[in-house]
């Protein structure tokens, strides 16, 4: 049901500064608010996205229920060796949801 | 004992209150649920602690007038070399009037390259953003932007 989108570029050379973009298909439902009949929708949100290069964190976020639906996060990463970023989404109600993508530098 | 204990009880107190608040009110008053300046200033103290942020380095780009606050593009970006000795370590970035004051929290470092990035939020009004980064050598810079809102996310009825 939840799906990635990752933008990361194929090949690069060493020391490029690359950017990464992220899209993960989550509803954000903020918790504020109500159906017609006044009762509370509750919080379901991404509490936390981290990206990982070859093992070592490079990027990580902590999200709020001021992300919009469908949490687009888009950062920069200096390309310094092949191999592979790995992607993570936490949130509530046991969220947990992964993507990987791999990139060439030479 | 008892009064060793005040003065950090106090400080839990008053950055719990933002969470306690939102668990308490919603039943009577949803609406008027919002962060408040104060909150806002709880917020930016609760990552700056006493520190002086300074304005400047920091870039916060959002549209000046938007139509629909449930996603409103937005870039932050830093001045800085992103080297190992000299370089942003998180961007932090605070509203004043949705109902809690944080919009979202970035951890960087010299891997980065570039102290740049996107994402995109809700606003529930009309109202200011403020952007905060924290350089590796411990100061906090700030920018600041107006946002005119004229649909608001997050607390409208689902019907």
């Amino acid at each position: 049901m939840a799906s990635a989108l990752i933008n990361v570029p194929k090949r690069a050379k060493p020391g490029e500064i690359i950017e990464i973009k992220t899209l993960m298909s989550h509803v954000m439902e903020t918790g504020y608010r109500r159906t017609a009949t006044g009762e509370i929708i509750p919080r379901d949100i991404i509490t936390s996205f981290a990206c990982r290069y070859n093992g070592e964190e490079i990027f990580r976020a902590d999200l709020f229920p001021a992300t919009a639906a469908n949490p687009f996060i888009s950062f920069f990463t200096v390309a310094t060796e092949s191999g592979k970023f790995d992607f993570e989404w936490i949130g509530d109600n046991g969220f947990s949801e992964t993507a990987a993508a791999s990139i060439i530098v030479e | 004992m008892h009064k060793h204990d005040h003065s950090t009880r106090r400080q839990f107190l008053g950055l719990a209150g933002g969470a306690a608040m939102l668990g308490a009110v919603p039943a009577v008053t949803l609406r008027s649920a919002e962060a408040t300046p104060v909150m806002l200033a709880a917020a930016i103290r609760n990552v700056v602690g006493g520190a002086v942020v300074r304005t400047g380095k920091v870039k916060l780009d959002v549209p000046p007038l938007v139509e629909n606050g449930n996603t409103v593009p937005m870039t932050v970006s830093v001045a800085s070399p992103m080297t190992a000795d000299d370089h942003v370590k998180s961007i932090h970035v605070f509203n004043e009037k949705n109902p809690q004051p944080n919009i979202g929290n970035f951890h960087l470092g010299p891997r980065s390259g570039r102290a740049q990035v996107s994402t995109r939020i809700r606003l529930a009004d009309t109202q200011k953003i403020v952007a905060i980064a924290q350089l590796s050598d411990g100061s906090f810079w700030s920018a600041n932007v107006d946002v005119v809102v004229t649909l608001a996310a997050c607390t409208e009825e689902v019907l």
